[in-house]
């Protein structure tokens, strides 16, 4: 017994920046209690609070964030919970994009007005195709569990690109992942097609984070510790295994590449974004893109940034393949959200050049460029995927693109307002799509990249072909009789609409401030 | 050259002449339906409010001494990188304030005519902002204190014809008119753009001080190229040889736009731009040469085929084309005809105005009829118009003591100037055009307002009967101020040498010489011939009645003139065939070359995307076995290129 307090009293309790991690507890916090809500209202009342939750909750987090970044901070950052978790001006600045873009994301999935009860099943546990679901159909309640899903995948989003040991990363990967495989299958409409995509995101999702638990091992066995500036620092000695290191590093790192969709790790982008319900697809073509980028940008730069030439080649490699599977691959698609995710494929690939863009002097240009492109990005996804959502017939959404033909004839300004973003998304200027492939080529330049530039030169070529035959679909094609409406959005759907666009127009006109903010420090090391 | 100073006093305020008829044309254009009640009446006010602004500069400058009449009003910098700084600016000087009164005095007379003539169209208001655009874009021409200021005045005005010049876009002769003119303003656009690059690129300026101040380091190639370039750019401009066909086809446009613009304003801007390059004129003797063969070689062409047109309108064109060949004739003299060009820019501005607004308030009272041969007769019917049309013509033909004969005279006086064969054959042009003009424009009174009423048993093109009437106040009283201007101008501006001494800070003084005939001798002549002129006008027109269908068997001079001189033709062989086969050869290789390889790529890929796809088969299976071989390869690369 005494020993066991000896020991007890062995293990020092962690000092806990509490100011640095607010944001991050008070949406893990707000989480919680919205499941409690979820347990003790009555149903009628449920969509409206667990609403404000979640919105007080991003605006509280955002408020404690900017609190804490204006605040007298060490200029490096800290780390805290016992070196856990490192919040330094990259970890700023992504919970700061991953917060608005969840606050865009939560504006889609609480729209009622687009579909009478939301985009979400009423009762997920019915099964599909039975009396029961055809009479659940036309209900106009929601599982309001999505909110605290969201919140979760969120708080997990957070954790995972602040994580400053490869375990915290690993169970940050678990929870903003296990939610996003439940919000995928809870689609009101085409039930079988999003349980579908559950499934298959679920499956591939726990490949991917053995491969990934693998390469801890691996490398935990080659550094003896999982924090990485441990593994940093047992790289830059010579006297062990590289083998460990080397497959330790490969392993982890096609864990991050599958959460990134990059290819050839992406297989299951398409056939997930199609089936999720649209608002969810947003969310996590917009937020699991910027954590996933975020802690590759992490691992790289702080763990293992001095081999890099050992690896850059290989990820090169990846780059390019993912830039052409994406370009290549959305060239004959027909549906309008796999055309999106193939496209979200090549910007993964764009992504990837910006994040391995780092220089022999040990400098990163690559990473205030790669924080803008997600950000850019984020915002022009979600306006995108607001707007896929606005376009429907009997059947719910209508993506295919031969429904498209001659919108702009019936609603010109959700034509117009598409094709800007198609533009940005294409990176044609005065859009932030440009600025982000600007800066992202030039530090790929700085860092010696050229031929991947042109390689990724000649993809955005092929890729605007894609975007550019919606374009002239909707604007020279005559209407299909039997073609979709659209349909007249809610405050909700037009806000996150607006906001994205807005934003997009904005990062492409003034792009300087957030240029400067992103760049403002390094990663902790 | 008087060093301009900073603006100071009222003058500071000069932006209000742009930021009027500026304002107007927005609220106009932008404000719509809403605005079409009273839209007429804010376009009139506010470019009488820049007449207004303008008088009270024109007198504070008149206050100043001769050296402190050179004022830059600096508004921002429009152009700010590394090797270039464009200042927006202006300079108010004499030259630019005898500008600005001419437009906007002349302007607001046409915008008043305006609200009678365009009464019963239906978009009334849009034609207001579009003149009101003319103006504003006019004005910044004139105003800008630089090369590139210019230019988007020169653009900008070129703009508003074009829009104008379609306004009865449902008509094709008028649609095609408009593209007419905007084309071949381009090839002069060219001209401009390229000698302002020609200047920014030895002196690193534009603006007018610093390259007036710093010709001295072109050398005398460079001067040559960049006058000639200049010149092409008013030949554009001012519809002279070998750019003179669009401004007759853009008598298509309502008649206060050909008065305002393609009378009085516009056409003119290629006489203000050499005028204002002065001191790189005054460099080069054979740019000057050149730019005299142009102005003669139009004046005739002008003359000549104004003898031959049946549309009231279109001889008044070509006379304007004509008339403006004089204008060019003078500045092409130098220093002792800048003025020269300048005062007969600004007489002709009042009388052509007049017989414009003239001939269209003959045409609104016999049902938009433009044909000459279906009038006759009319100044039973409209005398006002008959009496300021008359007043017009005496003073376009020269005939003392009215407008034209000062400032004509002048010109055929300084162009007998010089040594050699030079005073002969351009003394001997002018004089000739003299004559012609006498004789065209007296056939043309007779034919419209003397003689029988051919028009009594016809009817117009939509089967109505015409029935003359007199036009409106709105139109009548610009006419007569107009013809006020026709009967004393050219009296007033020359007398004592007023107007000369007036541009002496911007034009240098009017030197005299003595020519190769006395000056009284060329006065006399001018008359003479005038008078000559007009009498052959009336024995052949006169007399006996005039057939209503135009003869079709005619001499070769007269079927020579009907075909603009072949002026058309002559375009079409220099620059609409070449054209066309260089098109035509792009659009081969286009289509084998370009194409096929943009073709054969966007197959390659395609077909690749398409057998691609059917990796993406669905099953869950085959993404893992994707995923691992991915795997197996990024490991694989990792440990070979570690341990290779």
């Amino acid at each position: 017994m005494n020993l066991l307090v000896a020991q007890a009293q062995q293990i020092e309790a962690p000092q806990i920046d509490y100011g640095a991690i607010a944001p991050l507890l008070v949406v893990l916090g707000a989480a919680c209690m919205s499941v409690l809500l979820e347990a003790l209202l009555p149903k009628h009342q449920r969509w409206a609070v667990q609403l404000v939750l979640t919105l007080g909750t991003l605006v509280g987090a955002t408020g404690a964030l900017i609190f804490y970044a204006t605040s007298e901070r060490p200029a490096q950052g800290v780390a805290t919970l016992a070196g856990a978790i490192a919040v330094d001006s990259p970890s700023l600045f992504l919970w700061a994009t991953l917060l608005v873009l969840a606050f865009g994301s939560v504006l889609l999935i609480a729209d009622r007005s687009v579909e009478p009860g939301g985009a979400f099943v009423a009762q997920a546990a019915i099964r599909p195709g039975t009396i029961q679901d055809r009479a659940q159909a036309t209900k106009t309640g929601m599982q309001t569990e999505v909110f605290p899903l969201t919140l979760f995948a969120l708080g997990g989003m957070m954790t995972f690109v602040a994580s400053n040991d490869l375990l915290t990363m690993f169970v940050a990967l678990e929870v903003l992942s296990l939610p996003l495989y439940l919000m995928c299958g809870l689609a009101r409409r085409r039930r079988l097609l999003s349980q579908e995509a559950a499934v298959k995101y679920f499956l591939l999702g726990a490949f991917a984070s053995a491969f990934f638990l693998y390469g801890v091992a691996l490398l935990y066995g080659y550094a003896g510790s999982v924090k990485l500036s441990a593994i940093a620092t047992a790289a830059a000695g010579t006297d062990r295994s590289d083998t460990l290191l080397f497959a330790g590093f490969g392993l982890l790192v096609v864990g991050l590449l599958f959460k990134a969709a990059v290819g050839p790790f992406h297989s299951w982008t398409p056939d997930v974004y199609q089936g999720a319900p649209t608002p969810v697809t947003a969310f996590m073509a917009a937020c699991t893109k910027v954590a996933a980028f975020g802690g590759i940008l992490r691992v790289l730069t702080v763990a293992f940034e001095n081999t890099q030439w050992e690896w850059r080649g290989v990820l090169y490699g990846v780059a390019v393949v993912s830039m052409v599977i994406g370009a290549v691959l959305g060239l004959t698609q027909t549906d309008v959200k796999r055309m999106i995710a193939y496209s979200s494929v090549a910007h993964a690939g764009f992504l990837l050049i910006g994040s391995i863009a780092l220089t022999p002097e040990g400098t990163a240009p690559g990473v205030s460029a790669t924080l803008f492109y997600l950000l850019a990005y984020g915002f022009t996804t979600i306006a995108a995927f607001g707007i896929v959502s606005l376009v429907r017939n009997s059947d719910g959404e209508a993506t295919h693109l031969s429904q498209w033909a001659g919108l702009a004839k019936r609603s010109p300004i959700v034509a117009g307002v598409f094709t800007f973003l198609l533009l940005a998304l294409a990176g044609i200027p005065l859009t932030s799509g440009f600025i982000g492939k600007f800066v992202v080529f030039s530090a790929a330049i700085e860092a010696g990249l050229a031929p991947l530039v042109v390689i990724a030169l000649v993809a955005s070529a092929v890729a605007a072909f894609f975007y550019l035959r919606v374009i002239v679909l909707m604007y020279f094609s005559e209407p299909a009789p039997d073609g979709p409406t659209v349909t007249v959005p809610g405050a909700f759907t037009t806000i996150a609409i607006t906001l994205g666009a807005v934003v997009t127009l904005v990062l492409g006109l003034w792009p300087t401030f957030v240029l400067d903010w992103a760049g403002t420090g390094t990663f902790l090391s | 050259m008087t060093e301009p100073v900073a603006a100071s006093g009222i003058a500071s305020l000069a932006w209000l002449l742009l930021a009027l008829p500026a304002f107007g044309a927005a609220v106009l254009l932008v404000g719509g339906k809403r605005t079409d009640k009273w839209g007429h009446l804010l376009g009139c006010a506010t470019i009488l409010g820049a007449f207004g602004y303008g008088l009270a500069l024109f007198f504070s400058t008149l206050g100043l001494s001769p050296e402190e009449r050179v004022q830059n009003v600096h508004l921002f910098n429009w152009i700010d990188v590394n090797a270039l700084t464009v200042e927006f600016g202006l300079r108010i000087d004499p030259l630019s304030l005898t500008f600005v009164l001419l437009i906007t005095g002349v302007g607001s007379l046409i915008h008043i005519y305006s609200i009678g003539y365009m009464a019963h169209e239906e978009g009334r208001r849009k034609f207001f902002a579009y003149l009101n655009l003319f103006v504003a874009a006019m004005l910044l021409l004139v105003l800008g204190n630089g090369f590139v200021t210019l230019y988007f005045g020169w653009e900008g005005v070129g703009l508003a014809s074009y829009l104008l010049i379609g306004w009865y876009q449902y008509k094709p002769e008028a649609a095609s008119a408009a593209k007419k003119a905007f084309l071949m303003n381009r090839v002069g656009d060219l001209g401009l753009a390229i000698a302002i690059f020609l200047m920014f690129n030895k002196l690193g300026t534009t603006q007018y001080t610093e390259v007036f101040s710093r010709v001295s380091e072109f050398s005398s190639a460079e001067v040559l190229a960049i006058t000639l370039l200049l010149l092409l750019g008013a030949c554009g401009k001012s519809g002279q040889f070998p750019l003179q066909a669009w401004l007759p086809d853009a008598m298509a446009g309502p008649t206060p736009v050909s008065a305002l613009i393609h009378a009085a304003t516009m056409v003119t801007a290629g006489v203000y731009l050499i005028a204002r390059s002065n001191p790189l004129y005054n460099l080069s003797e054979d740019g000057r040469l050149v730019v005299m063969i142009i102005g003669g070689v139009t004046l005739l062409i002008g003359c000549i085929i104004g003898c031959a047109y049946d549309d009231f309108k279109k001889v008044l064109a070509y006379s304007t084309v004509s008339q403006i060949g004089y204008m060019i004739l003078a500045v092409g003299l130098g220093p002792i005809g800048y003025a020269l060009g300048i005062m007969h820019l600004l007489t002709h501005g009042f009388f052509k105005a007049g017989l414009f607004l003239g001939a269209g308030s003959v045409m609104h009272g016999m049902n938009d009829e433009g044909n000459i041969r279906r009038m006759g007769g009319l100044y039973k019917f409209l005398p006002i118009t008959f009496v300021t049309w008359t007043l017009g013509y005496l003073a376009l033909i020269g005939i003392p003591p009215f407008a034209g004969y000062f400032s004509k005279d002048a010109i055929i006086a300084a162009a007998f100037t010089g040594e050699g064969w030079r005073p002969w054959v351009f003394g001997g042009v002018a004089l000739l055009g003299a004559a012609l003009t006498a004789f065209y424009m007296t056939r043309l009174l007779i034919l419209v307002f003397l003689g029988q009423p051919r028009w009594k048993d016809l009817k117009s093109e939509d089967g109505r009967d015409y029935h003359p009437h007199e036009s409106p106040l709105s139109m009548t009283v610009p006419m007569i101020i107009l013809a006020v201007g026709s009967v004393g101008g050219g009296w007033f501006l020359s007398s004592g040498g007023r107007l000369a001494g007036w541009l002496e800070p911007s034009l240098g003084e009017l030197k005299e010489e003595h020519g190769v005939i006395s000056h009284g001798m060329v006065g006399i002549l001018t008359v003479v011939l005038a008078v000559v002129g007009a009498g052959l006008a009336f024995l052949l027109f006169g007399r006996g009645k005039q057939p209503v269908e135009r003869p079709a068997r005619v001499s070769f001079p007269v079927r020579a003139a009907r075909a603009d001189l072949y002026g058309n033709a002559l375009n079409e062989a220099l620059f609409a065939r070449p054209g066309t086969w260089l098109t035509r050869a792009l659009v081969f290789l286009d289509l084998k070359g370009v194409d096929g390889l943009v073709n054969g790529t966007a197959a390659l890929l395609g077909g690749s995307s398409g057998r691609l796809r059917r990796l993406q088969t669905g099953f869950v299976r085959s993404y893992a076995l994707s995923m691992l071989l991915g795997s197996i390869f990024v490991l694989g690369a990792l440990l070979v290129v570690r341990f290779s």
